[in-house]
């Protein structure tokens, strides 16, 4: 009689270590994607990283779609941090366009970036904390991103897929609600802030589990392309703001932070400081934005921003513009523009081609976190499991983002 | 004291005096010096301007590729956008390749970051990049056929009148 046996792979049996897939689906990884694993023990000795599990077509999707509509489309890149991605591709729009804003428009823009770089650093810094088993902090700085969302609703009427502003400025100007918002987390944020950094910042047993953790050195940083708070860790000053001011960073004084051994709590120290940083630009711009004319909230570009609900029905012109803006009949001029901004992780990048039509002929995002998530296996080698996880929070992975 | 003036015009004269007849099509659309080149000179000229003392493009923007149906035999362009962040000067290089046989060579030996980039472009455009190290699709599954991204697969059933290529300014 025919034996029946379990049949296993070949040189199974010899084979030394362990597979161990991390993701796609597991809590730790704060997103959908996947890491097989190599493991010998508890150590990591090879990793293998599977993403595109929510790719949505983004690119191509932007071929069929009149300018004004791919803003949303932008929001759910980096989903952290929409507004930045919002205003860095109106400011591309404008680039291409020729269009100059007015200058109370570039701060309002700052503030809502600069509140949208907050909302994202504190989400990266405090679950950076839940994964090396603090909890705390997350809940406690979780009220004032609500505070954030509420002033983005104030403006836009949503919280997080915000297809804030248009092409040319906002939607509508700030409210008085707006500012008495901005004016309570200017007062109580920085006591938050400082007391989350008091819990962590010299914690013996974060500083333990973040301290040479997911290193990466200067020259490799740069090699893969780091771009923002990950490269600035690793002592490399580049950020967009100051590389290629855009709205009115030119005119804002500030600082950035570097870091030096590029590990996760140098990540963790750079996303603090830029914190502190962000509330000082914000602080800057309301002081500027006082001295505008406080009507202004939006360029005078008919052909791109809705006019007034009642001009449409009693004004011939914003009647025809409105009809064209809203069946997508605008033809923009061709030209070929790379414009970028430096998004929440890193250097958020437009290429935008068009050819005359009503449509990009071909739109790229250039997506900071899909160019740096594939050092991730070179960051992990040799590590342990659980460093490897507090390693992928404290990079700011957004699946949204490096999906598309 | 090379780089203290690099400027446009300096790194098209660098460029020219290296590769007199291959480096072309010089344009400066919003300020950011754009160049192309015959496929196979990718590789020579993107060494050329990482290691040149004075050029130092040594940061991989960002690499992608546009497909052009109508240019015969140059149907697919593959993007480097390139930056020297010492002097803060971009510059966007493009090579035409025929879609017939795409095959450019890979700039992984020179940049990390082109790894991903590069299958990103494949899955997508079908780029063929001659000597990457594991050039499968990165964001569509495995048993896609076809790159979506060429011109010839379009978006929304053309069939469709409310949203054909007329309305948007296509014929």
């Amino acid at each position: 009689m025919e034996e029946h046996h379990i049949r296993l792979k070949q040189d199974s049996l010899q084979k030394e270590t362990t597979t161990l897939n991390l993701g796609p689906t597991h809590p730790a990884t704060h997103g959908v994607f996947q890491n097989v694993l190599e493991m010998d023990g508890e150590r990591i000795v090879g990793a293998t990283s599977t993403i595109g599990y929510i790719h949505r077509a983004f690119e191509k999707l932007s071929e069929r779609r009149p300018y004004y509509q791919i803003t949303p489309i932008t929001d759910r890149l980096n989903y952290c941090s929409s507004p930045i991605n919002n205003i860095g591709w109106h400011l591309t729009m404008e680039k291409l366009l020729g269009l100059k804003v007015p200058r109370r428009v570039d701060y309002m823009r700052v503030i809502i970036m600069e509140l949208a770089r907050i909302s994202d650093h504190l989400i990266c810094n405090s679950v950076v904390g839940v994964d090396s088993g603090a909890y705390t902090g997350f809940l406690y700085v979780m009220q004032y991103r609500e505070l954030i969302y509420e002033i983005y609703e104030e403006i836009c009427g949503s919280r997080l897929t915000t297809n804030i502003g248009r092409i040319g400025g906002f939607e509508r100007n700030f409210n008085d609600k707006v500012f008495s918002k901005l004016d309570r987390f200017q007062k109580e944020y920085p006591g938050v802030q400082q007391e989350f950094e008091n819990l962590f910042t010299h914690n013996r047993i974060f500083m333990d589990r973040t301290i040479g953790v997911g290193a990466i050195s200067a020259e490799r940083a740069l090699n893969y392309s780091f771009t923002g708070p990950n490269l600035r860790a690793a002592g490399v000053d580049y950020d967009v703001r100051v590389a290629e001011p855009y709205c009115a960073y030119g005119e804002l004084d500030f600082q950035i932070p570097v870091g030096k051994t590029g590990d996760c709590y140098d990540r963790f120290l750079v996303r603090n400081e830029e914190i502190w940083q962000s509330l000082s630009m914000i602080r800057q711009a309301r002081e500027k934005m006082e001295k505008e004319p406080p009507e202004v909230f939006h360029a005078d570009a008919p052909a791109y921003y809705l006019a007034p609900k009642e001009d449409v029905y009693t004004k011939m012109e914003a009647l025809i513009y409105h009809f064209k803006i809203v069946m997508g009949e605008i033809d923009a001029p061709a030209g070929e523009v790379y414009h970028c901004v430096e998004g929440a992780n890193g250097e958020l990048g437009y290429y935008l081609i068009s050819d005359g039509g009503r449509t990009p002929y071909r739109l790229h995002f250039r997506r900071p976190c899909f160019i740096y998530y594939q050092a991730y296996p070179e960051l992990i080698h040799g590590a342990l499991l659980s460093d490897a996880v507090i390693c992928m929070s404290s990079l700011n992975l957004i699946a949204g983002e490096m999906d598309a | 004291m090379l780089s203290m003036g690099l400027n446009n015009a300096y790194i098209q004269q660098r460029l020219t005096d290296k590769f007199p007849d291959q480096v072309t099509g010089f344009e400066e659309p919003f300020g950011l010096l754009g160049f192309s080149a015959p496929a196979v000179m990718n590789l020579k000229i993107i060494q050329f301007l990482y290691e040149d003392e004075g050029l130092k493009f040594r940061f991989l923007t960002d690499l992608t590729a546009v497909h052009y149906p109508g240019k015969q035999d140059a149907e697919l362009a593959v993007v480097y956008l390139l930056h020297n962040l010492v002097d803060n000067i971009r510059i966007r290089f493009k090579v035409y390749t025929g879609i017939g046989k795409p095959d450019i060579f890979t700039a992984t030996k020179i940049f990390a970051a082109a790894n991903w980039m590069e299958r990103e472009t494949y899955d997508f455009f079908g780029i063929n990049f001659v000597g990457h190290p594991n050039l499968v699709r990165i964001l569509n599954v495995d048993e896609m056929d076809y790159f979506p991204m060429r011109k010839q697969y379009p978006l929304e059933d053309q069939g469709r009148t409310d949203k054909d290529d007329e309305m948007f300014g296509r014929s």
